[in-house]
Parts: C-alpha cells; sequence; structure tokens
C-alpha cells in the first residue's frame, strides 16, 4: 500500500514488476493522495487544529485566501466537533484521527489510502471514524484502498476484497464474502467440574486508586478487583477509563496512592521481611509471583537474541544457567520460534513479538499474569494461538488479567469482567 | 500518561505580540553586547531593563521566575564561584560580573520561549529570513514527539521491572541498564519519526512546490522599535560602563 502512495524509499526497499497510479510513477501522483495511517500522535503536525488540517494545503501552494473555507469545509466533512483554534493534544483518539482524516480530504485527494486506521481506538473512537470514512467517499470522487486485520465492520463500505495469502499469493473474494469469525469453534470452555477447581485468590485490590503528579484527575478513580487461581478476569473501558493503569498498580508497578494492592499469603510465601505489597517486592521476587506483558512488546525486551531473552527472568530470580537454557528452548519450540533462537527480538513481526513478550513472562512461572491489550493487531491464526495459550494458562490454575477492549477475546475466555469508566460495571459470568 | 507534558500554543502575552524574528534579532544584539565586555556595569545595566520585561512575558511572581530560570540560576552562580576559587586574580566583585553576565544573557531567551508560539516562531523564520521551510515545518514536527518520548521512557522504566531487572545501587549497572533503556528509547523514537515523516510526505511536504503560509507573519513598526530599544539599551549600558571607566572589551581573535 505504501508502495502505490509512492511513500517507499527508493534506497531502502527493492520492488519487483511495475505499479503505477494514473498511469505515473507513484512517487509522481503523490499530490493526489490521502494518507491515513495507524497511529494518530505520528501524523499530526502542528499544535491547532486548523493549522494541522491547512498544513497539506500549505505544502501544495494553495493561496491563504483559499485555504481557510477549505479547511473549514473538511472539518465539517469528517464531523469534526470543534473549531480550527482546538488545541491537538486535547482530543481523543477518534477525534485525533477525524482530524488526520480531514488533513488528507481536503486536499481532494483521488486516492485515499486507510492503514489499519482504526486498530488503536477503542470501539467508540473507531465507529467514530469509520462514520467518517463512510461519510467522506459517499460521493465516489476517491478510490479507497483499506488495508485491515479486521474487514467485517468496513464491508459495508467495500466494493472488492483482496486477501493476502501468507505464502504470498492473493485471493479475490466474491462480494458476499465475510470474513471468518476469530472466535468459530475454538474450544476453549473449561472441563466440566473446573469451576470446581478454581482456586483461592491470589491478588486483590481495595479501593485501589491513583493520580499522576500535576494532574487534576484520577488516572483510576478508587476500585476493588480480586484475581483468583483458575480465573481470568477481563477489565475493559473506554480510552482514558484507568484500565492501563489498574494493569500497573496489579502488576506492583506503582503504589496506588489510595486503597491498597495485596498478594495473599501463599503468593507472597518466599518474599523478603513477609511483605505483601507487590510494589515493595524486588523485581526478581516479582517476576517469579506476577507476570506482566505491556501493549507494546519492545518495551519489555532486554537481550539481543530470542533465546537470552526468554532465560533473562529465570536468570535473574537465581535460576542456574543449565535451567534458564532448557526453559527458554522449551518456551522457543511451544511457540514455533525455535527457528528464531538467534534471531534479535526487535526483528520479529508483530505477532511473532506479542507471543515472546508472553513466553518471557511465562519462563519464571509467576502464578498471576497481568496482560494489556494480549491480542492488539493479532490476524486470525496468531489470535487463535494467544487465546488457546492463555486458555491453557488458565487451566494450569493461573489467575489471569485482561486489559482489552477486544469483545471477541471477553466472550471466549472472560470469567468476571471490570468494566471501568462513567457506567461502572461488574459482570460475573 | 503524565499529564502537564504536552506540547501546546504558547500563552498569549503582551510580548507576543512582537514578532519572533525582531525578538531573535533583539537576543543577537544582546549576546554581542555582553560577550564582548568582561566588566560589571554592562550586564547589570541590561539585566535591568531585562528584569522590568518580564512581566509583559507573563511572569510576574518572583515564584513563576524562579521554576523557569532555577537551572540557570544555579549554572550562573556555579560559573561565578568556580572562576572566584580556582583564578588567582579573579575578586568576588569578577566572580558577581561572570554570573550577572550569564543571566544577562540566558533572560532574552526566557523571555522568547515564555512569549512565543513554536508555529509562529517556525512562519516568522521562512518568511523573514528565508529559513528552508523542510527545517522548520520538520523541527516543529519533532518537537511534537518531545513528550510523547518522555512518556515512554517512563514506560520503559517500568517494563525492565517485570522482566527481573531492579534499578539497582551498582552505579556502573546502573550507567549499562540506562544505555539498554536508550537503546529502546531509540528504536520506538526512530520508527514514530519515519511514520511521522511518511505522514507529511503523504501531504505533500516538501515535493518541490513553492510552499504557501496559512497564517502569515508580518513585521510592523512595533518590531523595528523593539530592535532599535534593544540596540539603545545595550549602547547605553556599554556607554555607562566606558564612561564610569570600567569597560573591559575582550577580543577573541
Amino acid at each position: 500500500m505504501y508502495a502505490a502512495g509512492g511513500l517507499l524509499g527508493s534506497d531502502s526497499v527493492e520492488l519487483a514488476g511495475d505499479l503505477t497510479v494514473d498511469g505515473e510513477a507513484p512517487p509522481l501522483a503523490r499530490d493526489r493522495l490521502g494518507l491515513l495511517a495507524q497511529d494518530p500522535d505520528s501524523q499530526l503536525v502542528m499544535t491547532l487544529a486548523g493549522d494541522d488540517v491547512a498544513f497539506g494545503l500549505e505544502n501544495a501552494g494553495v493561496p491563504r485566501a483559499e485555504i481557510w473555507p477549505r479547511v473549514d469545509a473538511a472539518l465539517h466533512r469528517v464531523g469534526f466537533g470543534y473549531g480550527r483554534d482546538r488545541q491537538t493534544d486535547e482530543l481523543s483518539g477518534g477525534e485525533k484521527q477525524r482530524l488526520v482524516l480531514a488533513g488528507a480530504l481536503v486536499r481532494r485527494p483521488g486516492l485515499l489510502l486507510l492503514d489499519e486506521p482504526t486498530s488503536q481506538l477503542d470501539p467508540a473512537g473507531a465507529a467514530l471514524v469509520r462514520a467518517a470514512v463512510t461519510a467522506a467517499v459517499a460521493d465516489r470522487t476517491a478510490t479507497l484502498l483499506l488495508v485491515d486485520h479486521d474487514a467485517a465492520p468496513w464491508l459495508p463500505l467495500i466494493d472488492r476484497v483482496v486477501e493476502i495469502l501468507p505464502d504470498g499469493g492473493l485471493i479475490e473474494h466474491s462480494r458476499t464474502w465475510r470474513p471468518t469469525e476469530r472466535a468459530a469453534g475454538l474450544a476453549v470452555a473449561r472441563d466440566a467440574g473446573a469451576d470446581a477447581a478454581t482456586g483461592p485468590t491470589l491478588l486483590s485490590a481495595e479501593a485501589a486508586g491513583f493520580s499522576y503528579p500535576r494532574s487534576p484527575v484520577a488516572a483510576l478513580p478508587a476500585t476493588s478487583l480480586n484475581l483468583v487461581a483458575g480465573r481470568t478476569t477481563a477489565v475493559t473501558g473506554p480510552n482514558g477509563s484507568g484500565k492501563s493503569t489498574l494493569g500497573l498498580l496489579l502488576a506492583g508497578l506503582r503504589a496506588p496512592d489510595t486503597g491498597t494492592v495485596l498478594a495473599s499469603p501463599g503468593l507472597a510465601c518466599g518474599v523478603r521481611r513477609d511483605r505483601r505489597k507487590p510494589y515493595q517486592w524486588t523485581a526478581a521476587e516479582l517476576v517469579t509471583r506476577i507476570g506482566t506483558v505491556f501493549q507494546n512488546p519492545e518495551h519489555q525486551f532486554l537481550t539481543q537474541r530470542l533465546r537470552d531473552e526468554l532465560a533473562l527472568g529465570p536468570l535473574r530470580s537465581g535460576a542456574m544457567a543449565g535451567h534458564a537454557r532448557e526453559v527458554a528452548f522449551g518456551l522457543l519450540e511451544r511457540l514455533g520460534l525455535t527457528a528464531y533462537a538467534d534471531a534479535n527480538p526487535f526483528t520479529l513481526s508483530g505477532g511473532q513479538q506479542r507471543r515472546l513478550s508472553v513466553a518471557t513472562a511465562l519462563a519464571t512461572s509467576p502464578q498471576v499474569l497481568v496482560l494489556d491489550e494480549p491480542t492488539f493487531g493479532q490476524d486470525v491464526g496468531t489470535w487463535r494461538e494467544v487465546v488457546r495459550l492463555l486458555a491453557e494458562l488458565r487451566s494450569a490454575g493461573r489467575a489471569l488479567c485482561l486489559i482489552t477492549h477486544d469483545r471477541d477475546l471477553v466472550s471466549v475466555l472472560a470469567d468476571d469482567e471490570l468494566a471501568l469508566g462513567p457506567e461502572r460495571t461488574e459482570v460475573r459470568r | 500518561m503524565s499529564a502537564g507534558l504536552v506540547l501546546r500554543p504558547a500563552a498569549q502575552v503582551r510580548l507576543s505580540a512582537i514578532n519572533p524574528v525582531a525578538q531573535l534579532a533583539a537576543l543577537g544584539i544582546v549576546s554581542l553586547t555582553l560577550l564582548t565586555t568582561l566588566d560589571i556595569v554592562t550586564p547589570t545595566l541590561v539585566l535591568l531593563v531585562e528584569l522590568l520585561m518580564l512581566p509583559a512575558a507573563g511572569i510576574r511572581s518572583p515564584v513563576e521566575l524562579i521554576r523557569r530560570t532555577w537551572p540557570l540560576l544555579l549554572g550562573a552562580s556555579m560559573v561565578g564561584l568556580v572562576n572566584v576559587v580556582i583564578s588567582e586574580d579573579a575578586g568576588p566583585l569578577v566572580g558577581l560580573g561572570l554570573a550577572l553576565r550569564v543571566i544577562a544573557l540566558a533572560l532574552p531567551g526566557v523571555l522568547l520561549v515564555a512569549s512565543t508560539d513554536p508555529v509562529r516562531m517556525a512562519d516568522a523564520l521562512t518568511t523573514h529570513w528565508r529559513v528552508s521551510t523542510r527545517f522548520a515545518y520538520g523541527a516543529l514536527a519533532g518537537l511534537r514527539l518531545v513528550p510523547l518520548l518522555i512518556t515512554e521512557l517512563a514506560t520503559i522504566r517500568l517494563a525492565r521491572r517485570t522482566r527481573g531487572v531492579d534499578a539497582g545501587r551498582n552505579p556502573l549497572v546502573a550507567a549499562r541498564r540506562f544505555t539498554g533503556t536508550i537503546f529502546t528509547l531509540l528504536v520506538g523514537a526512530i520508527r514514530r519519526g519515519s511514520r511521522l515523516a511518511t505522514a507529511m510526505d503523504a501531504r505533500g511536504f516538501d515535493s518541490g512546490i513553492a510552499r504557501t503560509n496559512a497564517r502569515g507573519s508580518v513585521l510592523r513598526r512595533r518590531d523595528w522599535l523593539y530592535v532599535a530599544a534593544a540596540l539603545a539599551v545595550c549602547g547605553g549600558a556599554t556607554a555607562a560602563s566606558i564612561a564610569a571607566g570600567t569597560w573591559a572589551p575582550i577580543f577573541v581573535g
């Protein structure tokens, strides 16, 4: 897709075959292009909404008198709810994406490229963006090219669906095509009587809250939650409702300002001075009890080879080198990454990195696992693989905490759900 | 994640009415004046005028001034102190003069930052001084990423604890860990930077077409007056110093 946009640096990649846009090489047709990519924060240039939309017109040499009416029209067209003077850092993710879309449309593109434009948004933000795109292409003056793992919500808008196969081939689907349901036929249901196997509470938050310094509003209002051995708890809610903050408190990475997060005596067994607050534990004590997987796997990588990455946790918590090696190779095989044992973690694909980061948390066999968006950016195949892996961990009696927007994941795997946000609800499934 | 670390337009203060290039020119005049003399009278007089201008830049209380300039004050006192301590012929007066000089040199920068929106600065530089738009707006876009990087640094530090790596007490180990943190941060910054560059390319940035400016930047009479005033203050301070017999020019050559 970036090739069609003429946006690939000619020195960094090798292109095979021919690609033309309006009969020209793509870089020459770049002035008739509009792009909406994944991450809103790396697409905005200016500090004010109006200036940002105007940026593309300034680049095209449009006279000033013409710029502002076109900016206003573009903002109106995407349903941007504020004026030109709105500061871009005060916008939500969905609003930022609408603004980026306005910045693309204002140039009257003939080709509009969308690269997973909703993948970093909560469901409400994603709906905002889809509505804006739908309105924008309704007059059919632009060709829309969309790339997305999750095609279903876009189908009403789409004339042709082309699937790229893992081996490089293409399939064109008929207009009645519907994507495979990710969760279809996935048997992760517990064995009969599994509820009886549910164990003790391992970690509990009692009215735990947290505020960042200098911030007037609490990042997380007082929240209570129990993580129980053999059960999966999903924490859901819109962006900014404190899901990730709750994850950091449960993971022993930050101390709550109000309330407490306490480990059960069983989980805290063996900790120096019998401390039961996870954030007081040393890092070595923490990794053998509570494992954490961050939303961006790259934040957690520390070594230059996969095998070292997996052996690191066991080594840091006092395992012998031979044992750490065994654990590392066991996990590599389990995840189908043995061929990459000597590769650098930063060179893996997104899906592989995700599996690796889950595996590094597992290497020290913690009883509690806190996972922030574990299925983020996964295709159907790797999604199912992650879900199966998590289900297996649950059956093995671990307490899982999933921080997620992914409704499919919640419906397949969650035993309990805590929905944060204005209407806070707790569901026991 | 950490609120308050955001790039937003600078607040509108009285000094914001002066075009950024006029402020830069005044800054150049002050620097030239102070860098060429080692006495105490010139920097004292220039500093007095600068202090009188602080309210116009929205800095009204001493607390606000100290909050914005404490690293500067610390550095200036160190400069003065070190000169008094290690130099044989520098008395306390020379030390004080050097400290005042550092502060008087840096305050125009503080005034500029407090009153100037980065976007206006880019507009003014590209319009009046023919600074390349590629450089000015590229830098502007890069500036947006700084707060994001600071947030990311905090996340990476937390992430290391989840891998069994503590901050530790050994400074050597801590230094090595810090290198690792910076590496991870840089990988992220380069990815983000190239995504931003792609997004800007897709909106026709630096495509060879002469760029227009939606906001414009006008030099008015008051901007010329501002520069003239800076010249007068610096000239006056130098004249006073010569008259007092304290002027001590240095010629680096």
